[in-house]
């Protein structure tokens, strides 16, 4: 419940208020948590800075990100106090998410605090999950970025056969995974793989060959991973290992909405702020209603997809029944809103939203991009199909 | 603090000492009022407790499930909607003991005159003319509105006259509340594209108004008007449903029964719809828990917004789905109903009543200008109609 719900004074407000739907207000702790990373992000990832970062080799900022780790806690978030987390929830951590994203930071939050540690959580691997709060190691899902959930990712890593001869009990992987979010930064690698029986694997990152990708958002650079008979340490397998992987994209797709959330408003906001200074024809151009109906219209857009993506948080936080629903409409109505006001952003910029020494691309590229990672508005929009009973046509040929 | 178990326990004891069953539906709805069971959200003495309004619900459910007469609300919608928190925000005490009861029991319905031939969205442009009689008393109003839902069966009407035509338009304005029985009320029905007149011409010619039924200061009209305007997109657009509960389940349980309709484009039509439709009912549950919380936000007007929009792709796609019985209309006769009613139609009328959702109590063009100016805080359009009186503008 949501402190300013608290402050009506007229004692708990029901949960189910609106008819039976959780809060989907923020909270107190949750406004607090925003603002000092918020307050971080400010000092540390202006646009400028990001921009420079990503001509550089070392496309993610590990610095801040130690500094938003193990600093504020964020890594933690999810983890719960018996292992040295923060013992908060999807909530929380989707506020944090929206300022990463309204910053296009080039962190691996997403990566290593919700998608590996979802993961962790659901394999219950205490010993990483300790490393993970306390910011001393970062860890990544070796997954595609566009794996979706429910849709289990085809395997592209294999069990080797250990080498007999070095007396090696553990377990060797073999194989390959294109395209993986927020691997560059990581020390360990979470990686499913193919055996008997299909299982999940730490791998230390250094074991495995990583190669950057000249990814078209490199405020997340991607990375492709080879594995040469790495070593692995066995987390979880067969059906354990399965619905961690499914846990971890599930949760990747809640929080990465929320990061979309976010990088619509602080686009859209940008992108308002030059349509009152910007002057042609002797008068703000954002005075122009065939501007201003199109600013209003993804104002709006803002309003739903921030509706979806609290209730997304919410349903995973409290372990409800309707997150499969919830998740898939906030990815749906995030993705296509981060898009759309990402490319009404550069066409309201004019030539300036075309340019290189403007943020309006680095939103583009990062809105674009997050709406394929873990699932497309289309796929998610798909998968209501099973969820909400509105199946397709029937098979041709079927009985009438 | 007073809980909703609290309530459920007033109610509980009000029910003990007036049997439901027993009792004439209106003494029971007066009874109620009085108790203050009415709106727990207004103030004492006027059909509430001053309390936040999120309690309300349990209120309204332990009267249902004792069987109790209701008030309604659905026949009355501008009385509740507007009327009454416009009566409680500007009336005077005098006002509000008067109007709020038989407004709340249902005995006097409101309607509201605002709109014009002459002025829609430029609503402060109206032209009907209300003069101070030289004695001071009683104003005398003369002009012709539009778009009067409920004026046959209105009691009352909330009315927006110009006061004073030598001043800016915006200034010269002043709000009443007319008496729909005076003399020179006129009420004629107006059909509209689905063949039925739920709407209405009100005609106004030499109307007596007695200046106690001037509701806000002389001039101050605008301001009031606001007020009920806010009111309306946030009625409009508000409404707590249950998953489906609106269109959409419409739309679905079509679906659902007939596979052979099904095609894959409309399929995904039908499922974005679905997940739009999902989406405006949470963001609609969310800007209902901002208020509950004490923190009214700018998002009922896109709550509207929303709400018109997909009322027109849902009813366009359902007429599709119907596959050869889309073709057909239920009755094209003039009817006179008591409202939009959506549900007790088929997919044709559904099509074209909505239509209207992005007309009515401020078109999507008005409110995405009210979106950009109030709330993203865009100049405003270069205009030629402030700063010169009223009477001096080009019409």
């Amino acid at each position: 419940m949501s402190a300013a719900a608290d402050a009506t004074a007229t004692g708990p407000a029901p949960a189910g208020q609106a008819g039976g739907l959780p809060d989907l207000l923020y909270g107190e702790a949750e406004t607090e948590l925003r603002a000092a990373v918020r307050a971080l992000l400010a000092d540390r990832c202006g646009w400028p800075e990001v921009l420079a970062r990503t001509e550089t080799p070392q496309t993610y900022d590990t610095g801040l990100w130690q500094v938003l780790a193990a600093g504020l806690g964020c890594a933690g978030l999810l983890i719960p106090e018996d292992s040295g987390g923060a013992g908060a929830s999807y909530r929380e951590a989707a506020v944090v998410a929206e300022e990463t994203g309204r910053a296009v930071a080039p962190v691996p939050f997403l990566g290593s605090a919700v998608v590996a540690t979802a993961a962790l959580l659901a394999a219950g691997d205490d010993e990483l999950l300790t490393a993970l709060a306390a910011g001393t190691a970062t860890a990544a899902l070796a997954v595609p970025f566009v794996a979706a959930p429910g849709a289990r990712p085809e395997p592209t890593v294999r069990l080797g056969v250990p080498s007999p001869e070095d007396g090696d009990p553990g377990y060797r992987l073999i194989g390959t995974v294109a395209g993986v979010a927020d691997a560059l930064p990581a020390d360990v690698l979470i990686v499913p793989a193919d055996g008997v029986p299909y299982g999940l694997y730490a791998v230390r990152a250094a074991e495995a060959r990583m190669t950057p990708v000249v990814s078209l958002d490199m405020t997340r650079q991607l990375a492709d991973l080879t594995f040469d008979n790495a070593p692995g340490r066995r987390l979880a397998t067969g059906n354990a290992a399965e619905q961690a992987v499914a846990a971890a994209l599930t949760a990747g797709a809640a929080v990465l909405a929320a990061e979309q959330l976010g990088t619509a408003e602080r686009c859209l906001e940008i992108t308002v702020a030059y349509l009152k200074e910007r002057r042609q024809f002797a008068r703000p151009i954002g005075s122009f209603q065939a501007l201003k109906h199109r600013a209003a219209d993804l104002w709006v857009a803002v309003t739903q997809a921030r509706a979806a993506a609290r209730y997304a948080a919410a349903c995973l936080a409290a372990g409800d029944a309707d997150a499969p629903v919830a998740v898939a409409l906030a990815k749906a109505a995030c993705s296509d809103t981060a898009v759309w006001v990402a490319q009404e952003s550069v066409q309201l910029h004019g030539g300036t939203g075309f340019t290189w020494e403007h943020p309006c691309h680095l939103y583009l590229k990062r809105a674009k991009i997050a709406s394929i990672g873990f699932g497309t508005a289309d796929w998610h929009r798909a998968s209501l199909a099973g969820l909400a009973d509105l199946p397709g046509p029937p098979p041709a040929g079927a009985a009438r | 603090m007073v809980t909703a178990d609290d309530l459920r326990g007033q109610v509980r004891d009000f029910l003990a000492g007036h049997d439901p069953a027993a009792m004439d539906r209106l003494d029971f709805l007066r009874a109620r009022f009085d108790a203050g069971l009415a709106w727990v959200h207004y103030p004492a003495g006027l059909g509430g407790q001053g309390l936040p309004r999120d309690l309300q619900p349990a209120v309204d459910a332990a009267f249902a499930a004792a069987g109790a007469p209701t008030n309604r609300p659905e026949r009355n919608g501008i009385g509740l909607g507007m009327a009454a928190p416009t009566i409680l925000a500007y009336g005077t005490n005098e006002q509000q003991q008067r109007w709020l009861r038989p407004l709340w029991t249902g005995e006097e319905i409101w309607c509201q005159l605002f709109s014009e031939p002459g002025a829609g969205s430029d609503l402060a442009g109206l032209a009907t003319r209300a003069v101070l009689d030289a004695s001071g008393e009683p104003w005398v109003v003369n002009g012709q509105k539009v778009w009067t839902s409920s004026a046959h069966q209105a009691r009352w009407a909330l009315l927006l006259a110009r006061s004073d035509p030598d001043v800016p338009k915006h200034q010269g304005l002043s709000y009443f509340a007319c008496d729909m029985t005076a003399p020179g009320v006129e009420v004629r029905p107006l059909r509209q594209i689905t063949g039925e007149a739920e709407f209405n011409e009100v005609f106004l010619t030499d109307v007596a108004i007695p200046d106690a039924d001037r509701i806000g200061p002389a001039g101050e009209g605008w301001k009031v008007a606001t007020a009920t305007l806010m009111n309306e997109r946030v009625s409009i657009g508000g409404g707590a449903a249950p998953r489906e509960g609106g269109m959409i389940g419409l739309a679905a349980r079509a679906w659902r029964q007939h596979p052979e309709r099904r095609t894959p484009g409309l399929q995904d039509r039908l499922l974005r719809l679905w997940a739009d439709a999902e989406v405006a009912r949470l963001a609609g549950a969310r800007l209902r828990q901002q208020l509950a919380a004490g923190q009214p936000g700018p998002e009922g007007s896109a709550a509207k917004l929303v709400f018109a929009r997909l009322n027109q792709e849902i009813s366009d796609f359902e007429v599709e789905l119907a596959g050869p019985d889309g073709l057909r209309y239920d009755d094209w006769s003039m009817r006179r109903p008591e409202g939009a009613n959506f549900y007790g139609r088929g997919p044709g009328y559904r099509y074209l009543r909505a239509r209207g959702n992005s007309i009515e109590g401020g078109t999507s063009e008005i409110l995405r200008n009210i979106i950009a100016e109030r709330v993203l805080g865009l100049p405003p359009e270069t205009r030629v109609d402030t700063g010169v009186p009223w009477k001096d503008l080009p019409r």
